[in-house]
């Protein structure tokens, strides 16, 4: 994590912040995003029922491969889109932050189903009560479950992000921790 | 002299440009469009320049840009050099098998004889065998530098799974090489004129054996105990990251195009057309004079031999789509208990038919 953090500090304090959006990066940026936004390799990290949901929305019908992020890398290192399905327990919680953390840049996090957005209904002490209290989140696509029309929404939605983000974007800050 | 050069050259040239150009990014494609339409769905077809899909053929450069522009993972504690090495050593022996294996046969063109292979060697069988066995390293190296568990465990498979499958593998080709009287294999694939003469009708079951050797050695389903998604993360590339990793698929494809061109040679007919002899097509071109039929006739070689290579990796990706994986001990008991004692039984009998 060291090296990219200094290459991230460096990034932004060098070329592109004076240069700002000039023609060469400008469309460098957009190939590479261009690039980005069709070739998720998605991690499912899937926990609860949501699961059920993923599998249609990666089969025949929806066909998440449509948009060149059905590629499945159950090694963090390889993934890009970090799916998270389904309720996150506070026990469950160290294990999605190291997950992340051990994803290299750039990567994104998709928040699907109610659960991962707002703890939903488990208003209680042992669940997490969104995920986005432990990683930075891009996309939130609440529902129980959503149905797999939303998620491909979330999914162009997220693909428009991507496309507006710059090189020296990367990486997203420091690596969120887990409080004992 | 320079004519010699200048062949080599274009030969060197048209096979890596054949290989790494065209079908080591277009196989990607391939995979997920065959996937798709096995499993009645779409497949990739979003990626757009201009509003241009292209059947989703731009979706290989997508992966390509996203892939050179992530992050290079090198994990903690892992040995650095060799961790790098590993991608290279898989590589370049994939690549290198192919320059063996004849595309065409000896064509004589204004008085220059081109011989349509990189290194007609007389040995070239042994030189793909040993090459096949060097690729073994890349994967031992990988699985060991990355200092993961996983990976470890997919190296310790994959070496196991492919020594085993080496020597089942390479006993089946000896029917091949007893039949035919060469290791040679632009003379195995010039034997092969006579349609009833191909490999598969003389050697049926050494095909079968190598076919299925060769997918355990390739290491693709119904044997990839090594990367086995659902046992051991990744397997042996599961620390590896950005285009090291994608390195590792490249390999399996430029192998499987590797595959594909032994089969061709030593079973499917090389270069020739079923019931088309080189006299017949020679007659076919004869209006464009004696240089020009010959051009036609090699350009015609050149395409039957893609097209029978185009058509075995279309087999391959069948098998991979369609079988399930096999358990660790099935796969070995597949391999020393049936492959390998079948192969020697087809040596005995090749050995009675020829001496009888």
């Amino acid at each position: 994590m060291g090296m990219t953090e200094e290459r991230g500090e460096k990034a932004e304090e060098g070329l592109e912040r004076i240069l700002g959006n000039s023609i060469l990066l400008t469309k460098l940026d957009a190939i590479i995003d261009w690039g980005r936004k069709y070739s998720f390799f998605l991690y499912p990290f899937v926990t609860a029922c949501c699961g059920m949901e993923f599998m249609s929305l990666a089969g025949p019908r929806y066909d998440l491969d449509r948009f060149g992020s059905a590629l499945p890398r159950f090694s963090p290192r390889q993934a890009d889109l970090l799916m998270v399905v389904g309720t996150i327990s506070h026990k469950q919680a160290p294990i999605l932050v190291k997950i992340y953390n051990q994803m290299t840049e750039p990567k994104w996090v998709f928040s699907f189903g109610v659960c991962t957005t707002s703890g939903g209904f488990y208003d209680n002490y042992a669940t997490v009560l969104g995920i986005d209290t432990l990683i930075p989140v891009d996309v939130y696509v609440p529902g129980c479950p959503p149905r797999p029309e939303m998620v491909i929404d979330g999914l162009l939605l997220l693909q428009k992000k991507v496309m507006r983000e710059k090189w020296s974007d990367w990486p997203r800050g420091p690596a969120p921790v887990t409080k004992k | 002299m320079i004519a010699d050069l200048i062949e080599a050259v274009a030969k060197i040239l048209f096979i890596f440009g054949v290989n790494m150009g065209f079908f080591a990014p277009v196989l990607g494609w391939v995979e997920r469009k065959q996937s798709a339409v096995m499993q009645d769905r779409v497949g990739a077809n979003r990626a757009d320049i201009f509003g241009f899909t292209l059947i989703g053929l731009l979706h290989p450069v997508a992966d390509t840009i996203k892939l050179l522009t992530k992050e290079d993972f090198i994990p903690a504690g892992a040995n650095k050099l060799f961790h790098t090495l590993a991608p290279f050593i898989t590589l370049t022996p994939a690549l290198i098998a192919f320059s063996v294996i004849p595309f065409g046969g000896q064509y004589e063109i204004y008085g220059h004889t081109i011989n349509l292979v990189i290194a007609d060697l007389d040995v070239g069988i042994l030189f793909i065998f040993a090459f096949a066995s060097l690729s073994i390293y890349g994967v031992v190296l990988g699985g060991w530098s990355s200092n993961n568990n996983w990976s470890f465990l997919g190296a310790m498979r994959a070496s196991a799974q492919m020594l085993s499958y080496e020597v089942a593998m390479g006993l089946a080709i000896i029917g091949v090489i007893m039949v035919y009287g060469s290791l040679r294999l632009t003379d195995i694939g010039a034997m092969q004129e006579n349609f009833f003469k191909w490999g598969i009708f003389l050697q049926p079951i050494g095909f079968i054996l190598f076919i299925a050797c060769a997918t355990a050695e390739n290491k693709r389903i119904p044997f990839d105990i090594p990367e086995a998604e659902t046992e051991i993360v990744a397997g042996y590339f599961t620390e590896y990251s950005s285009m090291k990793f994608i390195m590792f698929w490249m390999a399996e494809f430029l192998e499987m195009i590797t595959i594909a061109g032994i089969i061709t040679t030593l079973f499917l007919g090389a270069w020739h057309i079923p019931f088309i002899s080189s006299k017949m097509l020679l007659s076919l071109f004869s209006f464009a004079g004696a240089n020009g039929a010959t051009i036609l006739v090699m350009l015609t070689n050149i395409a039957t031999f893609f097209t029978k290579i185009i058509f075995m990796i279309w087999f391959q990706m069948t098998i991979r789509w369609t079988l399930p994986r096999f358990r660790y001990d099935q796969m070995m008991k597949l391999g020393w208990k049936i492959l390998l004692p079948l192969s020697l039984i087809n040596i005995f009998i090749t050995g009675l038919v020829l001496l009888l």
